[in-house]
């Protein structure tokens, strides 16, 4: 079963003014099924980031339609779009996104607390069990390094048992051995069942992925497994 | 998420900027403790007005020559009260006291001693309206009324300048040159409304002929049975004298009644436009006070706006947002309005400290203070709401994007 089926997707900004306008997301048709671990990659100003974005119901798109799990969310309103975010979807962000007056715990807890939880606490710390932090459950994200940040911030997006983590590139801001801790667990939450999308202009991340797609100019251009997509293993 | 949560989240925000948290509030401190510092002087000033204007006597109608005054003062005068229109007033239903009052003015002398006087001529009646107390001797008595005596009762001041060394009691007084006994002086009043000290009490009958020639009283005040019965009264009394003065319907009246109940009204409407002044002043820096609430508020929806696009990236609902910061707004408000309350009370405790002074009557109404309470809420509601709409209305991912 599908998870995520895009048909002739489109995003396009500034649609009202046609000299500034921009296709981002361009009639683009995606299907993704359960527990798949897909990379995301093409050039920078492919779409990528906007795809993530619509995918995370974080935007709605332009035209075309997007079912999850069978709804069109596509047509939902902003209640029922919360609701999504909040129960059904995991969002990554590169640059973490915690916020600076809460301790790891309370920012791992802050989705429970939007969905009114009984027992936030507990949940946010088997969460942080799970990324390895439980301790540092009481630290401010200032008094952490780049690598426990992200992992924080996974902590937060794995927290309500979503069906689908989305990451846009979560190893941009961080070093390549930390990048690849990172990559490691976001790859054990997949062999556990979770449905993973990342994007990376890294294709090191992306060919440890069971497959890719590559963008262009908001299209999909090519996908298929890693060796398909991007060609043997580069060896230099 | 819940209602306390809300709270709690919107308690944190405020409490991670206390320096900018309580000089936001700093503005409704000063409103909320102007409108009830203000409010408080203005009803303290007329309950002072009034308990003077009620000791005068809440149960009296004062009958005083001349029209009705309606609109524009009118320039002549008709005298038309007699004595024996008086003497009849009795008879009118519910008045327990009438009291003719004839007032003239004239120098009081005894050895080399001399001051000048009201002099004004009554009856007995003129003690009990007057709620005049005698410090030594006896009132005026119909006997010397009717005889037209030489007797007279001095007022405190009148009785210090002429006799410093006391005993007057059987002595004589002159007023205008007569001789005249004095057969008793009054309690001092102190200062105060048109003091008793200074005036000197005659016989109305002597009065009338022998000192000042006069066929008419200046005034007759009537004693009404009861507070209740003020207005009853003075329609009946108003027809009784219009028939003794035999004026058709249609006549003005030659003679005008006015109650301590109509002064008390008036002043009541003049304070009462006097402290809606100051409180309306008041109330224009609690608006600055909100005003000041809503550029911190729209101020921190901007800072906060990456904050406000994670919160919704992980599900916050708009309506969760909105009331976050609305809470914020509010609670500035309030906490400003607590604090604003107990600022204008202690100004309160600090003008009560002068009992002698105008001020020192003060006092804080229970509804001022409610007012204070809930314009400071609705001031935080209203201007709270459109930074909190602004807030809820981002789109997540351009707030998440906002540099
Ligand atoms: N908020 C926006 N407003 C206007 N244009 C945008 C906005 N976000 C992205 N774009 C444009 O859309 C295209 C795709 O951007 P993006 O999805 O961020 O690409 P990628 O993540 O693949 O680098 C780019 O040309 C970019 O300039
Ligand atoms: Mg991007």
């Amino acid at each position: 079963m599908n998870v995520i089926e895009l048909v002739n997707l489109e995003k396009v900004y500034h649609e009202d003014m046609p000299d500034i306008a921009v296709h981002a997301v361009n009639k683009l048709n995606l299907a993704i099924s359960h527990g798949e671990a897909v990379g995301i990659v093409g050039p920078s100003g492919c779409g990528k980031s906007t795809l993530m974005q619509l995918i995370g119901c974080l935007d709605r798109p332009t035209r075309g339609s997007y079912l999850l799990e069978d709804q069109d969310v596509a047509r939902f309103g902003d209640n029922e779009l919360a609701k999504v975010r909040n129960k059904r979807i995991g969002f990554v962000f590169q640059t973490f996104n915690l916020l600076a007056r809460y301790t790891a715990l309370e920012n791992v807890m802050l989705p429970l607390k939007y969905s009114n939880d009984p027992d936030p606490r507990a949940k946010a710390l088997t969460a942080l069990e799970r990324v390895g932090l439980s301790n540092r459950a009481h630290h401010l994200p200032t008094e952490l390094s780049g690598g426990q940040k992200q992992r924080v911030a996974i902590a937060r997006a794995l927290v309500n048992t979503p069906a689908i983590l989305l990451a846009d590139e979560p190893t941009g801001a961080l070093d390549s051995r930390t990048g690849s801790e990172i990559l490691d667990l976001l790859l054990e939450l997949n062999s556990h069942g979770s449905t993973l999308i990342i994007v990376t202009h890294d294709l090191g991340v992306a060919r440890r992925m069971k497959r890719v797609v590559k963008l262009r100019d908001g299209r999909v251009e090519a996908d298929g497994s890693p060796e398909a997509v991007l060609g043997a293993v580069d060896t230099h | 998420m819940s209602i306390l949560e809300t709270i709690r989240t919107a308690l944190r925000a405020l409490m991670s900027n206390k320096m900018r948290s309580v000089l936001t509030m700093l503005g409704v401190v000063i409103g909320v403790s102007a409108v009830v510092a203000m409010l408080a002087l203005g009803e303290g000033t007329k309950a002072d007005i009034e308990t003077n204007i009620r000791s005068l006597g809440a149960d009296v109608l004062t009958v005083r020559n001349g029209p009705a005054q309606r609109g524009a003062v009118r320039a002549q005068s008709v005298d038309s009260l007699k004595l024996e229109d008086a003497e009849a007033l009795t008879a009118v239903d519910n008045v327990t006291a009438v009291a003719p009052a004839s007032n003239g003015s004239a120098q009081i002398k005894r050895l080399a001693g001399n001051i000048g006087a009201q002099v004004i001529g009554v009856t007995p009646a003129y003690f009990q309206v007057q709620k005049l107390n005698l410090e030594q001797g006896s009132a005026i008595t119909d006997a010397q009324v009717r005889g037209r005596l030489h007797t007279c009762v001095l007022g405190a001041n009148v009785y210090n300048t002429l006799f410093p060394l006391g005993d007057a009691i059987g002595d004589h007084v002159k007023i205008k040159g007569l001789s005249f006994q004095v057969v008793g002086v009054l309690e001092s009043k102190g200062s105060g409304f048109s003091s008793a000290d200074d005036n000197v009490l005659v016989p109305i009958t002597t009065h009338m002929s022998t000192l000042f020639g006069r066929q008419f009283v200046s005034s007759i005040t009537v004693q009404v049975a009861s507070e209740d019965l003020i207005d009853t009264a003075k329609t009946d009394v108003e027809a009784f004298l219009r028939m003794r003065h035999r004026l058709k319907p249609g006549d003005d009246s030659d003679f005008n009644i006015s109650s301590t109940k109509d002064v008390l009204e008036a002043v009541g409407q003049i304070t009462g436009v006097m402290t809606a002044f100051l409180a309306a002043l008041a109330a224009i820096s609690l608006v600055v006070g909100g005003i000041g609430i809503m550029n911190i508020m729209l101020v921190s929806v901007s800072e906060r706006t990456r904050e406000i696009g994670l919160r919704k990236a992980v599900g916050a609902r708009p309506e969760v947002v909105l009331l976050q910061f609305l809470v914020e707004a509010v609670t500035l408000c309030l906490v400003g309005c607590g604090v604003g309350l107990a600022a204008g009370l202690a100004c309160v405790g600090i003008m009560r400290a002068f009992p002698e002074s105008a001020v020192g009557k003060a006092s804080a109404p229970f509804w001022a203070m409610a007012l204070a309470v809930s314009v400071s809420a609705l001031v935080g509601l209203v201007f709270g709401l459109f930074p909190a709409i602004k807030a809820a209305r981002l789109n997540p991912i351009d707030a998440l994007r906002h540099e």
